[in-house]
């Protein structure tokens, strides 16, 4: 049965419409492939029994002829999207018994266009990380290890689960958030492809909120083609989110493999970062290369304040965050410690149910928030997200269709390793994808090669507004020169 | 700017976070790594710049003022920790 799930989503989709097998075949392979990875702690709930249900129904529909675009296939679904009648925790304390009554936008087009739910994928705690360490579940083990090294490493944050369940054969595919780099960089980190689309594109509607101006949804798929076809069925105006933009969803899968001649690639020269390890500038140069070679135009750029996007994105999401997250009261859902007065109650309430990197940014957000500080942060990083996103205008302005940059300034790193550092050297992680959250703008990983002890590296296309299709285009091509990277070893099923 | 153990726990009381004395040295050094890292805003002239409030430009969309949606307080209270008589209960709030 391993075969089954080692197909990409565009074969499985192809062989159920053949019926060379049934949805129930692939969702049964997919579940036991799941029961022996459970020591990378990918999924925080399997829910077989609804799995099987959704198979089943979703074979007598292929049966009869009347199928949706995702007719029969698996998927792994993101802690942080509500599923009515199935806990959803974001992987925090404060909601561990928390079953949403109602269900995410996102969720709800897949389910309506024939997708199959085999689970809940860990996070880092409300999204916050990159690592997936932060999780109130424990960390993901990466499937992923360095080159005759068994040292565990972590698979990137915050869609860590998402990231680790697809480059493992635990899904044919999976949902995750991205409000900094939460999809692309652990696509990276782990060979698979992952897109932000544009703010706007997907419904926030039911997803556990963390910074509002910057959370979008978004796939993970082991090639661009699956990333196409998942984000087809999840992006699509929603009333109930007033961000969400009607406008109509192309067929993406139809960018897949269109000519990229005449397209102009930029390349931001304030991305060449002191310290930048050669084996990432090589990739870039070689990307840049592969896309020429297909007939697109290579220019140098300049994203002048590209330098503050970082310091500015940490006032900006913690603020957000700690507005959004003042919901978990102990009254209304989630755990309640009780306190001599309600005050009390709240704080007790607060400080069992959050971890800590949640209670800190609570606090940085809570503190550049507070009376007589708000303009000299919040206002002052508000105006720089200007100045950022003015940065791209100009570019694409000039004609620039795309921007190619490394996905992350390094490859993936050991669990642990960056834990006992300050919590800034974690943020770095994010250097290359937070500007990308900040305009607002679709940005797609997609692998690319592999560092000197052998694990993966990504780059990164980011596109002008809505033109994601411009970017599978693009991101084909790169997949084409690069090829693909398969985890080879299954070392966890010994 | 960096704060000291006082600001600490004023901004832990604002964000109804409990705190112990014990932790407050701790959270004190990591908020001040993180606001040594955002200071280097300061060195950016943002003079006439307007502050971005959407990405996308978009005018907030209007709908009719009806109701669409209610009369389900069995899912409003499904979750809450502690629900009586169809409401949400907190600690005694007026003497």
């Amino acid at each position: 049965m391993t075969k089954l799930t080692k197909l990409t989503l565009t074969q499985a989709r192809e062989g159920l419409a053949q019926g060379e097998f049934t949805s129930v075949e692939l969702t049964e392979a997919y579940l036991k492939a799941m029961e022996e990875a459970r020591p990378l702690n990918a999924y925080v709930l399997e829910t077989p029994e609804i799995a099987l249900e959704m198979a089943k129904e979703s074979d007598k529909r292929i049966a009869s002829g009347d199928t949706g675009h995702l007719e029969g296939i698996p998927l792994g679904i993101k802690d942080m999207f509500a599923t009515e009648g199935v806990r959803t925790t974001a992987c925090s304390k404060i909601l561990e018994n928390f079953v949403p009554q109602y269900e995410s936008t996102v969720t709800s087009h897949l389910w309506r266009d024939g997708a199959v739910m085999l689970g809940k994928l860990n996070n880092d705690e409300f999204a916050m990380g990159s690592s997936n360490e932060t999780s109130a579940f424990g960390p993901v083990v990466s499937p992923w290890q360095r080159d005759g090294d068994t040292t565990p490493i972590v698979p990137g944050g915050s869609s860590g689960g998402s990231a680790a369940a697809v480059a493992a054969f635990l899904c044919a595919g999976a949902t995750g958030t991205d409000t900094g780099g939460s999809i692309r960089q652990p696509a990276a980190f782990t060979g698979t492809v992952g897109i932000k689309p544009t703010y706007g594109r997907c419904s926030r509607w039911g997803i556990v909120a963390f910074a509002s101006s910057l959370d979008q949804a978004g796939p993970f798929a082991r090639t661009v083609n699956d990333a196409a076809i998942l984000l087809r069925s999840m992006a699509g105006y929603d009333p109930k989110d007033s961000t969400c933009v009607n406008r109509p969803v192309p067929d993406y899968e139809e960018a897949v493999g269109a000519s990229i001649k005449g397209k102009k690639i930029g390349i931001p020269r304030e991305y060449r970062m002191d310290g930048m390890a050669d084996e990432i500038d090589t990739l870039w140069r070689e990307g840049a290369k592969w896309l020429e070679e297909a007939g697109a135009e290579i220019v140098d750029i300049s994203l002048p304040h590209t330098q503050y996007a970082l310091p500015a994105y940490y006032i900006v999401a913690p603020a957000e965050a700690s507005s959004n997250l003042a919901r978990y009261d102990g009254v209304r859902y989630g755990a309640r410690v009780p306190g001599k007065d309600v005050v009390e109650m709240y704080e007790n309430t607060r400080a069992a149910g959050f971890g800590p990197e949640v209670r800190r940014r609570i606090m940085i957000g809570t503190y550049v928030l507070s009376a007589g500080y708000y303009d000299a942060y919040y206002l002052r990083a508000q105006k720089v997200r200007s100045l950022i996103k003015r940065d791209f205008d100009l570019a694409f302005a000039q004609g620039v269709d795309a921007v190619l940059t490394p996905a992350t300034p390094s490859p993936a790193f050991g669990i642990g390793e960056k834990l006992k550092a300050d919590p800034v050297e974690m943020y770095l992680n994010d250097v290359f994808t937070v500007t990308v959250n900040m305009a607002g703008l679709p940005g797609i990983s997609v692998p690319a090669g592999l560092s000197a002890d052998g694990l993966p590296l990504g780059l990164q296309l980011i596109g002008r507004p809505f033109e994601e299709e411009t970017l599978f285009s693009l991101a084909e091509v790169i997949e084409e020169a690069a090829g693909r990277f398969p985890v080879e070893d299954l070392w966890w099923k010994s | 700017m960096s704060v000291d153990q006082a600001t600490v726990r004023r901004v832990a009381h604002l964000a109804r976070i409990a705190v112990r004395e014990e932790e407050l040295g701790h959270l004190q050094n990591e908020l001040n790594a993180i606001l040594d890292f955002v200071e280097q805003l300061a060195d950016l002239d943002v003079s006439g710049v307007e502050p971005l409030t959407s990405v996308v430009p978009m005018e907030l969309p209007m709908r009719e003022d009806a109701v669409t949606d209610g009369n389900c307080p069995e899912k409003v209270l499904a979750n809450a920790p502690d629900a009586e008589g169809g409401f949400f209960t907190v600690p005694k709030v007026v003497e």
